[in-house]
Parts: structure tokens; C-alpha cells; sequence
């Protein structure tokens, strides 16, 4: 499969025409016998499957990824996502537990699920983009099923993975029991087995403070064991991954499988919460400048809504919180000298020479005007969406970047849209319990819809806003446009807003 | 020529860099401070005997790069004219800094350092510094492969400060001339920590912005200890470089093989572990899990008695109607209220009987909740007030930028000299020396020339820099020691793969 011959000999009979040129010791084609539930898949599928297979195999794990995908653009928690998916894993690729079911029917599913994955896998090797997209999702998959599978299946599985990890022995576990229990959050009953690696193969354990660290060795607790386990799939599939793009160009292929391959690839597509150009052509608005920034700020999310008090209170804003800023100003249309103008009327309490000195070259490099050749053709960094803002570190003593649903306590939130005029009981409880469920974007939404709610349903009435235009927003950006826009209906030039099209991204 | 040695520098150097380094180049003045070159005569033959040098230097640097003809090298160089220092110097005069770094900085300590090594290598050559000349441009991606030829840039750039950054996978210097853009990237550099007074101005009362006194120090030491102990006895790293900034801080260098090779995954990691205090928005700050991860828990225990003395008596934190903070981080409301009387009725109570206060009321009934939360709660605002601040982003990846040890601090005029942890608590930044009243020092030494056994002194033996260089010359020696071992014992265990 992988490299031309003239002779055209079908290549599974071709290591028996020559044994020369026999690659296996073992002949792997026949049928491979699937041991367990889940799959590391280091061998690559070998036995026969029809055309029709292969696309619907395909299309199934293909449904199964994106959905994936879509919950965590919707930014549900764990549970969420586990009860959502099940229903949509059990249509398109079931897989069952050793004790549940007869044995074929469980070879049937787990080879499919072996076969889909190795077709993504030729689908998605091409560009650097999806072969990352394609492993996040695959180890999202991955730790999804691991979850829910049987305990001592696990074990077995693990068993069969030899991954070399020493066991803490009874003495020495003896000797720091107290210290173990304190940094896993073991509690008396709990499984009481740990095993030490070296610190560095579980990094975010040790972030978090969730093992005990003695020497550079983490002693992780059994129960940790996915996050290592998880790591060494991600390893594996992505080395793999570049070994197939590598091997793609030589692909010994006629015209059946490459179109198929193909179209998996164009069709992985999903909600793109990416920052469009065209959210910086609000009809109607004028040209921005540097002065109306204030009076444009009531439009502005509540995340830059803060970042421009905090700059009025201090003057000032530490690194983050300016790049954040600039760059969402970039993206409302201010241009880069009133961008520079803006910045140093703020920090009053600065000399010229310090700000030409610190910060100029900070805002210009936003905007792609210096930096190397990368940043200019680019020009500059895009706009930050709510998904970068919620997955950045949080802010530091005296920083104020980042989504502010996210990294406010809930009573300093709540006095914060107090200030902004959300007065309404109802709504603050609604934030209130989408920040303790950590749907973030959900409570700047509620707000968003209390904030207009009459122009919302004065467009909806009128039928010249279809839903699409009104779509949850996932991008501070399109919060000011819609927002500027709600607020503008019917106001010359902007009264026109039935084009629809306006509003696509 | 010298251009035959890296024609890049070198030229740039001799075509660009006197402008640039000597904005205002005030020739006259600088050869009357000199007593005995002021006629333009010895200046030329001053000229002359520093060419012949450089002719010298590419000498031994092609033929015998071990380290013994580089000490002579130093030994004739660190004979110029001896430099009269008014007291009314400047430390950025040009010729303080030319004196500074042809006589004091020590070079090969900090060649070695980075280059694991006696014999030069890539670790050295591919390193990048960057210089802030004193027009205040900023050079990246400089390289050196020797340390004279560092040394040399120095003397003739004489940059008010330089930072070192990571060794690259090719020469820095020839970044543009490779084919692949990701054939140039960092591979290594030393994990670092950078503490710094600004993250506590909002807790210390004594001083704010740019200036520090000896109480605010005590912040800085107390997060030398905590972060030093969490890394020697957590992850298991020996060579921990501890570097006064100059100023009002600290930074911190390992430089253990392993960290050195860390990833930005790792080092996000290490800096997260180290890392306690979350959010901005005034609220309570330090939310640890219960129980305490051992690591917090041994923090809290050294944290305990600087809290006695450095924060309730020395910064007085809760002071009038600072308070307030204090009340908010109260998490009983009953009690809270009780406080809140009280202290209305005698704003002027010492932070220390503020602090008795809680667990007096407390006891008196006025407290809802169980005795063991308030305790994790008066535990958490211990550890606000005392647990290290990290600049975190600084530790957080591979390819940041730290200024080097020794340089000197272009606020203050300080040496950036390293710190014992051992003896953490008797440093004090305010007896750190400045480099003008280094180069007073060497005039006003009066021993001999020469050691017993023959060596000759050098210049900085004769300062009250000398302290700091044996320690950072222990400290260098310790590493290679543990360096060389390292790669023979590679070695060994590769010899089977070989045959």
C-alpha cells in the first residue's frame, strides 16, 4: 500500500511472492483479535474492508469527532459532555465492555472503531492544523471512553501498555503516608496505591498541586493514572501522525480512496468561533478615533468593559491586559495611529519618552506594523475570542485581562455589572448559576439579551434579524457589532438592516 | 584582522559601535580623569598595545583554547592605567563602565557557567545575550564563541546592562541565513524565577514603587526560602543561583541539567506548583484544597514567625482603615461584625492585637462557623500576606530574557551579585557594593602585588566584590564537577550501543 510496484500484485500477497522483501516476521494481515475495549492503535489495520465501509466507518467516527468538538465550543462541563455523548456514541460507534455482550458482535464494533480511526488518520494527517485538531479530539475520545470503562478491564489494559512505572513500595509508603494523602486529596477508604514516575511525564498533576513531588519524583495516585496514560496516547498518535503525513505523498492509491479522503477532510469543519474581518465593518458607524472609545464602551462585553475602567481608575494596564485591549479595539476598526493615540492619552501618567520607549512597540506589533516577517504579512495577531480569554492563565495581583465571568469571585461580579446597569435580580441569579456551572459565555450572553432585550424583540417581530444573526456569541467582537447594531436600528442608513447577509461572518 | 573571527560582530562593531556607545563621546574630560594619559601621545600608544592584544587574543584563541592562556590574557590586561575615581563619578559614566568590565566582571566564572565546560562549545557560542547599549538601543541574538570575545564586546560596546537568554540550535548570529525558520530555536536555558517588590506593593506599607528599605527586603527573603527549599527538596535540583537585581529583588538560576532541558510544559508546570496567589480583583486571594499539599504546608511553617515579626509588627498592614481588607477576608459574618465594633471604636490598634483579636472574639462566642475553618482561613491570610509572589511569566518559557549576574543595575549603580541561600537572612541589598565605589576600592588597595605562590591578584580580590565572585566561582565549580560526571556516565552507558 505504501509504495508503487509495476507488477501491481495485490499487495498483501505481495510479501509472499518474495520473502525477501517481507517486512513482518510474523504476517500481521490476518484478522487481529481485540483483547480490549480500548484501543492504543499501534497496529495498523490489515484485513480487507468494502468501499462502503470504508466512507461510512469514516463519516460515523467523523459525526462522532465534531460533536465532540461542538461541546467544548459550547463550553459544557465534563459531566455535560459525557451525558450528552453517550447517546451520540452509542449510534455511531458503540463499543461494549468485555462482560456485555457475545463475541463477535464485540470484534464487529472494535473493528470498526480500529478501522475508522486508521481512515481519519489517513484523512487527517495532510496539514499541521488538522493533525493537531484531529489529536485533541482523538484523546478527548480517548479519556471520554477510558471514563466510563470497566475498572479492572482498565487495569488489564494498562497491564498490556508496559509502561514502566515503579510501584511505591509498602516501607516507603509507610514512611509519607500522611504527606501522599494530603497532596492527592486521598481520604481515608479511598484505594490507597500510588506508583512514582519522574515529575516531568505528568506536568499538569504537578501545577495543580494534586501530587506529592519529593526528589523529581511525582507520586501520582492510582486514580491519576489516566492523565499518564492519556499523555503517552497523545505521544504516540501524534508521532504517528507525522509519520503517516511523511508516508501520504507515496500513498499507493487509484482514484477511490483519495476522493473519499478527501471530502472527510473538507467536511471536518466546525463552528468557527475565529474572528472575521468583517466584524470591523459596522455600516453606519462612523470612522472610530481615539475619543469615542468612552462613549463606545457601553457596547463593549463585559470583559472589555472592564479592562477600560481599570485603565480610567489607573492610568494603566499591565501587559496582558493592554494586548487584549488593542487588539479588540483593532478588531472594532480603530486604526492603528488613533490605536497609538488612544494608548497615550490613557497612560496620563507617563512621560512621551517612557511610552515611545515601553509601549509603542507593543501596540504597533499588534497591528503587524513591526515584528518579524511572519507578524507584518500576517498583520498582526487576530482578535482574541472567548475561548482563548477562558483558557489563558488567570490574572495576577494587579491584572485585569482574561473573561471576568471567569475570573471574578461571584459577589465582586455581581457588583461589577451592577455598575455597568444590570440591576435586575433575575438576571444576576441566572449569571450567578452559569458561573458556578462554569458556563461562562452562557452568562455574558443572558446579559447580552437583558441588555437588549427590547431591540432583540423588536427585530425578531419585525423578521428583518433571522436566528442565525442572533446566534449565541462566542467573541467579544461580535458582542460590540451586534450590540452597536441593535442599538442603531432604525436610525438612517442602519435602519436597513433586513440584508441579513450584514451579519454572517 | 580581528574580522576573520566572526566578520558579523566584529564589523559592526568597529563601523557602528563608538557612535552608538558614546552618544555624547566626551574625549577631553575622560582623558583628564585619567592622571597620567591625558596627553593625546599615550592615548595613541594605549591604542596601539590594545591592537596588538586583539592580535594576541586570536591567537590563542584558535591554537590553545584551554583555559590557561586566557588567565595570562586577563593578567595583562587587568594592568592598565590605575583610574582615578572622584567621589562625584558617575556610575554610566563611560569610563566607569570601560573600568568596570576590563577590570571587575568576572568573565570566565561566567563563561563557564554557561558553558558547562572548560573547553568552549556550542552551549557558550550559541548562547543569546542581549545588550542595552547606553543610548538605550537593544541588541538581540548577540553570540560569542569565547569568553575574551565577550569580553572584548563588552569593553567596546560598553553596554549598561546585558541579558542572557537560550542556548539556540544554531549560532544566534547566523539566524538569517538558514533555509528553514524552524531550523533556529532555543533547546535549552536555566529555569528562572524572577521575584520582584512591585507584586507586593499592595501589601507593604513601608515603601512603594522603585524604593525599598530594609523592612520590605524581608518579603524578598522570605521567598527565597520558600521557593529555594520547594526546589531543592521537590524537584530534586542542586545548582539554584540566587542573583540580587540590583534593585528591589531577586532572581533565580537553576541550572541543573535537567531543568535546563525543560519544556515550556514543564517550566509552566514548576511555576504553576510555586504559585499561589490567583485573581486580581481584590478579593480573597488564597484558596488552597484542605489539606494542605505538603508543600504549602512546610511554606506555612517557615512563613510563620516572619509573619510575627516582618508583617504584623514591622509593615502593620491593618493599620486605621486598612482594616477593611482584613475584615473582607473573614469569611464568618458574625464574627466579622464583632470585629468590625471593635475596631471602629480604637482605629489606631496595632495590627498584632488586630490579628489577637480574631481568635479572642472568637472564643468569646462570637464565632458561627467551626474553629477549624476559621483557622484555614486565618492560614490563608497568612500565606496572602507572606507567600512568594512570582512574576510567573518569566519562568513560564524557554526563550525569556533574564538580566545576567554581575552586571550593574542602571537605576542604583549596584552590582547584581549573587545570594548564599544559606545565609539569605544577613544579606542586606543596602551594603551591596556599587561599582563606583568598586573601582575606589582597587585604587585604594595597598597589598602586595603578588600571592605567596606567585599568582598575581586581580583586580577584583582587591574589592569588597570578592566575596561574591568565590562564592559564584564555588558555585561554577560544583556544576562542572556535576556536569562532567554527568557526561561520562552517558558516555559509559552509550559505549554498548556503539559496538
Amino acid at each position: 500500500m505504501i509504495r508503487s510496484d509495476y507488477s501491481r500484485v495485490d499487495p498483501k500477497r505481495r510479501a509472499n511472492l518474495n520473502y525477501k522483501k517481507k517486512q513482518f516476521a510474523t504476517a500481521e494481515f490476518q484478522q487481529q483479535q481485540y483483547e480490549h475495549r480500548l484501543n492504543f492503535y499501534e497496529l495498523p489495520p490489515t484485513a480487507e474492508i468494502t468501499l462502503e465501509e470504508f466512507e461510512t466507518w469514516a463519516i460515523n467516527r467523523l459525526k462522532v469527532l465534531s460533536e465532540l468538538e461542538a461541546c467544548t465550543f459550547r463550553n459544557k462541563t465534563p459531566e455535560e459532555t459525557a451525558e450528552y455523548m453517550t447517546g451520540i456514541l452509542n449510534k455511531y460507534l458503540p463499543l461494549r465492555s468485555n462482560s456485555s455482550s457475545k463475541s463477535q458482535a464485540l470484534q464487529d464494533e472494535r473493528r470498526k472503531d480500529h478501522y475508522s480511526h486508521f481512515i481519519l488518520r489517513l484523512a487527517f494527517s495532510s496539514t499541521e492544523v488538522l493533525r493537531r485538531r484531529f489529536s485533541r479530539l482523538e484523546t478527548m475520545l480517548f479519556k471520554l471512553r477510558w471514563l466510563k470503562d470497566d475498572v479492572f478491564e482498565r487495569k488489564d489494559f494498562v497491564k498490556g501498555l508496559n509502561l514502566d512505572w515503579d510501584e511505591v513500595g509498602e516501607e516507603e509508603k509507610k514512611e509519607i503516608l500522611d504527606k501522599l494523602m494530603a497532596a492527592g486529596g486521598v481520604k481515608k477508604g479511598d484505594e490507597m496505591d500510588w506508583f512514582k514516575v519522574d515529575w516531568e511525564r505528568v506536568p499538569e498533576l504537578v501545577e495543580q498541586r494534586k501530587v506529592f513531588v519529593r526528589r523529581g519524583k511525582a507520586f501520582v495516585p492510582q486514580r491519576e493514572q489516566m492523565s499518564l496514560v492519556v499523555v503517552e496516547f497523545t505521544k504516540r498518535l501524534d508521532n504517528a501522525l507525522e509519520l503517516t503525513s511523511r508516508a501520504l505523498p507515496r500513498l499507493d492509491e487509484d482514484d477511490r480512496l483519495a476522493p473519499i479522503l478527501a471530502h472527510l477532510s473538507q467536511s471536518f469543519t466546525a463552528p468557527d468561533s475565529a474572528y472575521s474581518s468583517s466584524d470591523a465593518n459596522i455600516d453606519g458607524l462612523n470612522v472610530i478615533t481615539a475619543n469615542s472609545i468612552d462613549t463606545l464602551s457601553t457596547h463593549f462585553p463585559l470583559c472589555m468593559q472592564n479592562l477600560h475602567q481599570n485603565l480610567r481608575a489607573n492610568s494603566h494596564l499591565k501587559h496582558f491586559g493592554r494586548l487584549q485591549y488593542t487588539l479588540f479595539l483593532k478588531g472594532i476598526g480603530l486604526s492603528l495611529e488613533e490605536c497609538i493615540v488612544f494608548w497615550r492619552q490613557s497612560f496620563k501618567l507617563i512621560t512621551d519618552d517612557k511610552f515611545n520607549k515601553e509601549y509603542k512597540y507593543n501596540v504597533r506589533h499588534s497591528y503587524g506594523d513591526v515584528g518579524g516577517d511572519a507578524n507584518r504579512r500576517g498583520r498582526g495577531y487576530t482578535p482574541y475570542s472567548c475561548q482563548k480569554l477562558l483558557t489563558e492563565p488567570l490574572p495576577g495581583p494587579g491584572q485585569a485581562h482574561g473573561c471576568p465571568y471567569r475570573t471574578f469571585t461571584s459577589d465582586n461580579l455581581v457588583a461589577l455589572l451592577q455598575r455597568t446597569g444590570i440591576n435586575d435580580w433575575d438576571v444576576l441569579k441566572g449569571v450567578k448559576e452559569d458561573v458556578g456551572k462554569q458556563r461562562y459565555h452562557v452568562a455574558c450572553n443572558r446579559v447580552f439579551e437583558h441588555a437588549h432585550k427590547r431591540e432583540i424583540k423588536r427585530v425578531k417581530d419585525d423578521g428583518s434579524w433571522s436566528a442565525t444573526d442572533l446566534d449565541t456569541i462566542v467573541h467579544p467582537n461580535t458582542y460590540f457589532k451586534r450590540s452597536w447594531l441593535l442599538k442603531h436600528v432604525g436610525e438612517g442608513n442602519v435602519g436597513v438592516v433586513g440584508g441579513g447577509d450584514r451579519m454572517e461572518e | 584582522m580581528p574580522h576573520s573571527i566572526s566578520p558579523q560582530s566584529t564589523q559592526t562593531l568597529e563601523a557602528d559601535s563608538p557612535p552608538a556607545a558614546n552618544p555624547n563621546p566626551d574625549l577631553p574630560s575622560q582623558d583628564m580623569s585619567m592622571s597620567d594619559a591625558s596627553s593625546p601621545a599615550a592615548a595613541e600608544e594605549q591604542a596601539k598595545v590594545n591592537l596588538e592584544e586583539l592580535f594576541n587574543d586570536e591567537d590563542s584563541d584558535n591554537e590553545f583554547s584551554s583555559s590557561a592562556p586566557q588567565v595570562k590574557f586577563e593578567d595583562e590586561l587587568s594592568q592598565p592605567a590605575p583610574l582615578k575615581v572622584s567621589p562625584r563619578s558617575q556610575f554610566s559614566d563611560p569610563e566607569i563602565m570601560r573600568a568596570f568590565y576590563q577590570r571587575l566582571f568576572p568573565f570566565r566564572y561566567l563563561f563557564q557557567w554557561l558553558n558547562h565546560s572548560p573547553l568552549p562549545c556550542n552551549d557558550f557560542a550559541h548562547r543569546e545575550f542581549a545588550f542595552t547599549l547606553p543610548n538605550d538601543a537593544y541588541l538581540r541574538y548577540q553570540s560569542f564563541p569565547t569568553a575574551d570575545l565577550f569580553r572584548k564586546q563588552c569593553i567596546q560596546m560598553l553596554p549598561s546592562r546585558f541579558e542572557i537568554g537560550p542556548v539556540y540550535s544554531t549560532n544566534p548570529r547566523d539566524r538569517k541565513q538558514l533555509r528553514k525558520a524552524s531550523a533556529f530555536r532555543p533547546l535549552t536555558k536555566e529555569l528562572v524565577f524572577d521575584i520582584d517588590m512591585t507584586d507586593y506593593d499592595e501589601i507593604r506599607t513601608c515603601c512603594s514603587g522603585a524604593s525599598i528599605c530594609p523592612k520590605c527586603w524581608a518579603f524578598i527573603t522570605m521567598a527565597i526560602k520558600v521557593i529555594d527549599v520547594a526546589l531543592r527538596e521537590d524537584f530534586g535540583f542542586k545548582h539554584i543561583l540566587w542573583v540580587y537585581s540590583g534593585r528591589r529583588g531577586a532572581h533565580a538560576w537553576v541550572c541543573d541539567k535537567r531543568a535546563r532541558e525543560m519544556d515550556d510544559q514543564r517550566r509552566r508546570a514548576v511555576a504553576g506548583y510555586l504559585e499561589l496567589l490567583k485573581g486580581g480583583d481584590g478579593a480573597k486571594r488564597v484558596n488552597p484544597r484542605r489539606p494542605l499539599h505538603p508543600h504549602l504546608e512546610r511554606s506555612l511553617n517557615i512563613l510563620k514567625e516572619h509573619f510575627q515579626t516582618t508583617i504584623l509588627h514591622e509593615q502593620d498592614p491593618w493599620a486605621e482603615e486598612k482594616s477593611a481588607h482584613l475584615l473582607q477576608l473573614i469569611p464568618d459574618v458574625k464574627l466579622r461584625d464583632a470585629l468590625k465594633t471593635k475596631w471602629d471604636s480604637s482605629p489606631s490598634r496595632p495590627s498584632p492585637s488586630k490579628w489577637a483579636d480574631i481568635d479572642t472574639l472568637a472564643k468569646s462566642g462570637s464565632l458561627s462557623m467551626k474553629p477549624q475553618q476559621l483557622l484555614e482561613a486565618k492560614q490563608d491570610i497568612l500565606l496572602e500576606y507572606t507567600y512568594p509572589r512570582l512574576d510567573a511569566e518569566v519562568s513560564k518559557k524557554l526563550n525569556h530574557l533574564l538580566k545576567s549576574p554581575f552586571v550593574i543595575h542602571p537605576g542604583t549603580g549596584r552590582v547584581c551579585v549573587p545570594i548564599d541561600p544559606r545565609e539569605v537572612e544577613s544579606f542586606d541589598p543596602f551594603t551591596v557594593p556599587t561599582v563606583v565605589q568598586l573601582l575606589g576600592e582597587i585604587d585604594a588597595w595597598k597589598g602586595q602585588a603578588e600571592t605567596e605562590d606567585g599568582k598575581k591578584v586581580q583586580d577584583w580580590e582587591k574589592t569588597s566584590l570578592k566575596p561574591y565572585v568565590d562564592y559564584f566561582r564555588g558555585f561554577v565549580a560544583n556544576l562542572l564537577k556535576d556536569e562532567k560526571s554527568g557526561i561520562k556516565r552517558e558516555r559509559e552507558e552509550g559505549e554498548p550501543m556503539e559496538f
